[in-house]
């Protein structure tokens, strides 16, 4: 399944007109209008992002005469050292990965052992259990906020753990809730994709008297490499991206992670758009970048679960 | 049945392969992700509804008031049905413009244009950003007096105040959600069409069914697996809709929807934890029909493969 998207998608890249209209494919009339079609679309979505490179390029006074759509008088990368300094971007960064690093390396071995189980082990209700993680990640997450909430304030951590010594206001919070919520995603994706796995390595190596664990660790998950790396990089992006759990789980405000952060931006009477523009576009800049080299991966991790053939 | 026997047959013979550090295994490795989805999601799902029907105030003790709450809510919560109605034209949005709309993106991709690669990058890209910046972003292009939109239009008497004017805001919104949910469509859907096999767009054009013949009557049924899955995370992520309503100015002022009051009604100084949870309660059981008509249909799929 993913090799044949991975396979198509490279072979559509550099697109020798041949191929496009070859065998069994009629001519297309109308390939210009498509063109201007799509590149009209592509602009538009860009938009956003160039309209905001260049307000944070662009000084305060100018943009406030002449509003963001004019022609530049001055051009700096004053704003990204200001952004940068002011909020303290660093401090909640390292914040982020504290938060995320370990949150996706543990969903991703949580998941990959059930999607296992599931899909290649033969154990009772193996159905049910693929049901009861895939339903609980697609819930809304307001509905688990007041008993978690609740629940996380009545449980104490000693000191070394949480200086807050509950888990309410500790990192292990965050971890913990976007663990659980993201396992069921995982599990979806990579039991579809352990399903198209060849079943007869598997055999071979139960018939060499492999167990479970050997199965799983040195026989499945090798194989299951492009899967997780796409899943990696996708969970990376949605746990960075996330402040709803940050913003209700913590407290302290130096223990935020990086999205809430651009609030330290936002001045109390006044607040200087070019400013936010530009610490906007560093708190985007990992997860653009992530996307940018890891595309292919990126792009094969959404479709994983979705294309059966 | 015969095949109800075969199975269960199986199952014996692999009952009899687990060694007993087989089960060890799968009992420590099943259980961690099991016993965690069920104190993080599926308990306090089941606690929120079980909290709706209480008074609760966070601090006090808990009172049983029945169905009290679900009454207030329909009748005397002026937020609740602007709230729904702004939900229902939310999955309407992204259902009837922004899904049709990155379904036809993905088809002209498809169709073997060139820089593909190129296209595909550009409209994936506001996917991997954080709501907070696509909140802000709004602001920048639609704010009153030095918005990028109305320097545009340059009306300087009577500049349209997009995101507070209460009857316009809220499309203003919809459509920031489908700048990004227009990109995710578009790759699932491009992922589906490259697995629709050839032979049967060709068998159609002999048939002399034309282009659009062939896409309605042959290429889309075969997508049912892609349909699916975009249906429910259409409807999913409008249900879910949060982030960009709150980043722009907390859902308030013709910005309603169900999981803002449900934070408003919790976290908020009023901490009415027991009426927030029916809200909870309800958006529960509408986001529960949705998932389970969806894994019934996936896992029927699966079944039959």
């Amino acid at each position: 399944m993913t090799a044949d998207i991975r396979a198509t998608a490279r072979s559509v890249e550099p697109a020798p007109p041949a191929r496009a209209s070859g065998p069994g494919r009629p001519p297309r009339r109308g390939r210009f209008g498509v063109h201007i079609f799509l590149s009209a679309v592509s602009l538009l979505f860009l938009a956003p992002l160039l309209l905001a490179v260049y307000a944070s390029l662009r000084p305060y006074e100018e943009t406030a005469q002449h509003g963001y759509f004019s022609f530049p008088k001055k051009l700096s990368f004053d704003y990204y050292r200001e952004a940068y300094t002011e909020s303290g971007m660093g401090k909640y960064f390292m914040n982020t990965l504290i938060i995320a690093v370990p949150a996706v390396i543990i969903t991703l071995f949580l998941a990959a052992f059930v999607a296992f189980a599931v899909a290649r082990v033969n154990i009772r209700g193996s159905l049910f259990l693929l049901m009861f993680f895939t339903a609980g990640n697609l819930l809304p997450p307001q509905v688990l906020v007041t008993p978690l909430y609740v629940l996380f304030l009545k449980i104490d951590l000693p000191w070394w753990m949480s200086d807050s010594m509950t888990l309410y206001d500790s990192y292990w919070a965050v971890i913990i809730v976007n663990i659980g919520f993201q396992v069921g995603f995982c599990v979806f994706v990579l039991s579809n994709f352990m399903r198209t796995l060849p079943k007869e390595i598997l055999e071979a190596a139960i018939v060499d008297g492999a167990g479970v664990w050997t199965q799983f660790w040195r026989i499945t998950l090798p194989l299951c490499r492009p899967a997780i790396a796409a899943l990696a990089t996708l969970e990376f992006t949605w746990i960075y991206n996330d402040f709803l759990w940050a913003l209700i789980f913590i407290s302290n405000p130096d223990k935020l992670p990086i999205t809430s952060s651009l609030n330290n931006l936002r001045g109390q009477f006044f607040t200087d758009y070019n400013l936010l523009a530009a610490g906007s576009i560093l708190v985007a800049l990992p997860t653009i970048l992530v996307f940018l080299l890891l595309q292919r991966h990126f792009i094969a991790g959404l479709t994983l679960g979705s294309s059966k053939g | 049945m015969p095949q109800k026997t075969a199975r269960r047959a199986g199952r014996r013979a692999t009952a009899r392969r687990f060694t007993r550090r087989d089960i060890a295994v799968l009992g420590v490795l099943l259980g961690i992700p099991v016993l965690l989805d069920i104190v993080i999601v599926w308990g306090p799902a089941l606690a929120s509804v079980g909290l709706s029907f209480t008074s609760w105030d966070g601090i006090g003790d808990i009172h049983w008031v029945g169905g009290d709450n679900y009454e207030n809510l329909v009748q005397d919560y002026p937020a609740f049905w602007p709230a729904v109605r702004h939900n229902l034209l939310w999955i309407g949005f992204l259902g009837l413009v922004a899904t049709p709309f990155g379904l036809f993106l993905a088809v002209l991709i498809d169709r073997g244009v060139r820089f593909s690669r190129f296209y595909q990058s550009v409209l994936y890209m506001p996917v991997v950003l954080s709501l907070a910046v696509v909140g802000f972003m709004a602001q920048l292009l639609l704010g009153t007096d030095q918005g990028v939109v109305n320097t545009i239009l340059d009306d300087r008497n009577d500049p349209v105040d997009w995101l507070g004017d209460s009857s316009i805001n809220l499309w203003m919104m919809m459509l920031a959600a489908s700048w990004r949910h227009v990109g995710y469509v578009m790759i699932l859907y491009l992922a589906g069409l490259k697995s629709v096999d050839p032979a049967l767009k060709e068998a159609a054009a002999i048939d002399g069914a034309n282009e659009r013949q062939t896409f309605f009557r042959v290429t889309l049924p075969t997508l049912r697996p892609v349909n699916v899955i975009v249906g429910v995370i259409t409807v999913i992520e409008a249900l879910r809709a949060f982030d960009i309503v709150y980043a722009v100015n907390k859902g308030r002022n013709g910005l309603e929807l169900l999981s803002v009051l449900i934070t408003d009604n919790i976290i908020g100084e009023a901490s009415r934890i027991g009426f927030g949870s029916a809200i909870a309660a309800v958006l529960l059981v509408v986001s529960l029909g949705f998932i389970v008509t969806f894994l019934v249909q996936e896992l029927r799929g699966a079944r039959e493969k």
